[in-house]
């Protein structure tokens, strides 16, 4: 497989033609925009959160615990890695805690660094379909468009934590 | 003009061998094709050779010490402003070194931006910019020659007015009328929109500002590598391009502003190497075009600089468009026998340059980019630093392939097949 293919894997190409969790909830607790800079792609996710999952780790302290994603939708412009990795990012963090969602935040960066060398297989277990995403890490100019979800996600959660909702405005406009 | 003959297949091979990095070879092993000259150029070895021997044997600070360097130097510098001047129609006085052609709006925005703020004195006034005034753009510029009239209209309270972009990506010269009144100061336009390829009007937007004394700004950062371009035979007050567009290095450019205007215009920037005499409160200022070069400027870029038009004049401006349009019409009547594409501009090469965007229908231009890249072919995706005019014809984005005069006819015909297997791949309009 050449590496383009390698990028354009048909799983990558079905999330890109057919995304998940696009089209934005009318309520949310934190929302972010983002924009790639190279090539004026965008983002918007909103995220809403519910309470720790109480109980839910195994065997574990019942009493605290993290909120949880309850929700994740976005919308926004972009090639079919943005797409593709928005879509997963959003399988991937639905009805996981936010130290969860932290933690595949970081192990998604990891791989997106990797340069084609792969990283540790258990983290790469947790990352579900998005470990499909391994080939953009040869490829550094596209690094940034499989990550322009999770920056946004990562914006979102810290917006919600600080109850400032929403991004700063805009421009509109021809 | 009679036209020039465009470059024989010999020449085109001759040139060819000039330039080291057209002999690098693509991902697939295949040579490597270059179409992204309207982002950058690619250089001769004659400029890397001169900017080297500069460094090698004359390197020194200009216009200060008297050291034999430094005399050899200052020499070496102001040939060089002479021969890029001369390029373009203009005196050396009448050129000033910056950075690019942003480097160079900003300069020139930052010296109007003092004359507004009545520095200058008497003679500066004649360029203050007073609230309610008028500054007209267009919907075609660079990010370069835009934002930096977005800034001085917010600093001097001026109102911004554009003339807008036709379905054809031609800039819509009947909005003349009603974007110019008697409070117009000044109109800041594109020669070459480095998106659509169109190239303006000059003649009509210089003739509509005169009618009411309004300054023009021409930005040639796309026109001076690909045209014959004399500015004073245009007429504009000021124009802006870079190097690394026309074969030199990056990190140097240059504004023209005619004699007249230089003489009467504050600096923007200020500092060392610019001024006369400096007592602890206050300074005078050398005349242009040293008032407005302020610190130490890129001299071994201007020696490189020089190389670059040397060798653009030595084969003749005349012969590089003529060359370039026979590409372009060649890359366009490929390009419209391709379904699911759509050229963002004319789609005849006259009145245009060789700066040919894309919209792929159901394909990202990152996506495409990708997958030429692949084939090893380098073109650019994104908005390139344009997002009004994509805006305007209905795009995000789009895949831009731009030609240089090392361009050849196989060349471009690669491109085409290529792009024409993207929506395939990626499954588009299946
Ligand atoms: C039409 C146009 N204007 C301005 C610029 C800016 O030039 P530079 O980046 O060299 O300052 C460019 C190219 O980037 C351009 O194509």
């Amino acid at each position: 497989m050449s590496s383009l293919d390698a990028m354009y894997q048909e799983l990558i190409l079905d999330h890109a033609r057919h995304p998940h969790g696009k089209g934005l909830a009318p309520t949310f607790d934190g929302e972010s925009f983002q924009v790639n800079p190279t090539c004026g792609d965008r983002i918007r996710v909103r995220v809403s959160l519910g309470d720790p999952a109480v109980g839910r780790a195994a065997g574990g302290d019942l009493a605290v615990g993290w909120p949880v994603v309850a929700d994740l939708t976005w919308d926004g412009q972009g090639c079919s890695i943005s797409q593709a990795s928005a879509s997963m990012m959003g399988d991937l963090v639905r009805g996981k805690d936010l130290s969860e969602a932290a933690a595949l935040g970081e192990a998604f960066g990891e791989l997106m660094r990797s340069r084609g060398r792969g990283i540790d297989p258990d983290l790469a277990d947790r990352l579900g379909d998005a470990v499909a995403l391994e080939g953009v890490s040869r490829y550094p100019m596209r690094i940034k468009c499989a990550l322009l979800g999770w920056m946004a996600l990562k914006d979102a959660v810290a917006r919600a934590a600080t109850g400032d909702a929403s991004p700063a405005r805009i421009p509109e406009g021809i | 003009m009679t036209a020039s003959p465009a470059l024989s297949d010999q020449e085109l091979a001759a040139i060819r061998s000039d330039f080291p990095v057209l002999g690098r070879r693509g991902e697939d092993g295949r040579p490597l094709v270059y179409l992204d000259s309207g982002a950058t150029s690619q250089r001769p070895r004659v400029v890397m050779d001169a900017m080297r021997d500069f460094a090698e044997n004359h390197n020194a600070a200009v216009h200060r010490g008297a050291h034999t360097l430094a005399g050899e130097a200052t020499e070496a510098f102001e040939d060089a402003r002479a021969a890029v001047a001369r390029f373009v129609g203009a005196s050396p006085g009448e050129l000033v070194f910056a950075s690019g052609t942003t480097g160079a709006m900003n300069l020139l925005t930052a010296a109007l931006g003092a004359a507004s703020e009545g520095r200058g004195q008497g003679l500066g006034r004649r360029f203050a910019i007073l609230p309610g005034e008028r500054i007209v753009v267009t919907q075609a510029e660079h990010h370069s020659n835009l934002v930096p009239w977005q800034e001085l209209a917010a600093r001097t309270g001026a109102e911004l007015a554009w003339l807008r972009v036709g379905a054809d990506g031609r800039l819509r010269l009947d909005d003349l009328p009603a974007v110019i009144n008697s409070r117009t100061r000044l109109l800041a336009f594109t020669h070459a929109s480095n998106v659509t390829g169109a190239i303006t009007d000059v003649g009509a937007v210089v003739a509509a500002a005169r009618q009411i004394g309004a300054l023009t700004v021409l930005d040639a950062a796309q026109s001076a590598p690909h045209l014959a371009v004399d500015l004073a035979a245009l007429g504009v007050d000021f124009a802006a391009f870079s190097a690394h567009k026309m074969l030199g290095p990056n990190g140097i450019g240059a504004l023209y502003g005619r004699a007249e205007l230089l003489e009467a215009l504050p600096p923007g920037f200020t500092g060392g190497s610019m001024v006369e005499i400096v007592t602890m409160r206050e300074a005078t200022f050398l005349p242009p075009p040293n008032r407005f070069e302020a610190g130490t400027q890129a001299v071994t870029e201007a020696i490189g600089w020089a190389a670059a038009v040397g060798y653009l004049a030595h084969l003749g401006m005349g012969r590089v468009e003529a060359h370039e349009r026979a590409l372009t019409a060649r890359l366009l009547s490929g390009l419209a026998e391709l379904p699911g594409v759509r050229v963002l501009g004319p789609a005849e090469a006259a009145g245009r340059l060789g700066a040919v965007s894309v919209d792929l229908d159901g394909v990202h231009p990152h996506d495409a980019g990708q997958y030429l890249d692949a084939q090893g072919i380098a073109v650019r995706v994104g908005h390139h630093c344009a997002q009004p005019v994509h805006r305007a014809l209905g795009v995000h984005s789009s895949t831009r392939a731009s030609l240089g005069l090392y361009n050849t006819a196989a060349e471009v015909d690669r491109f085409v097949a290529a792009l024409g297997q993207v929506r395939d791949y990626f499954g588009a309009g299946l």
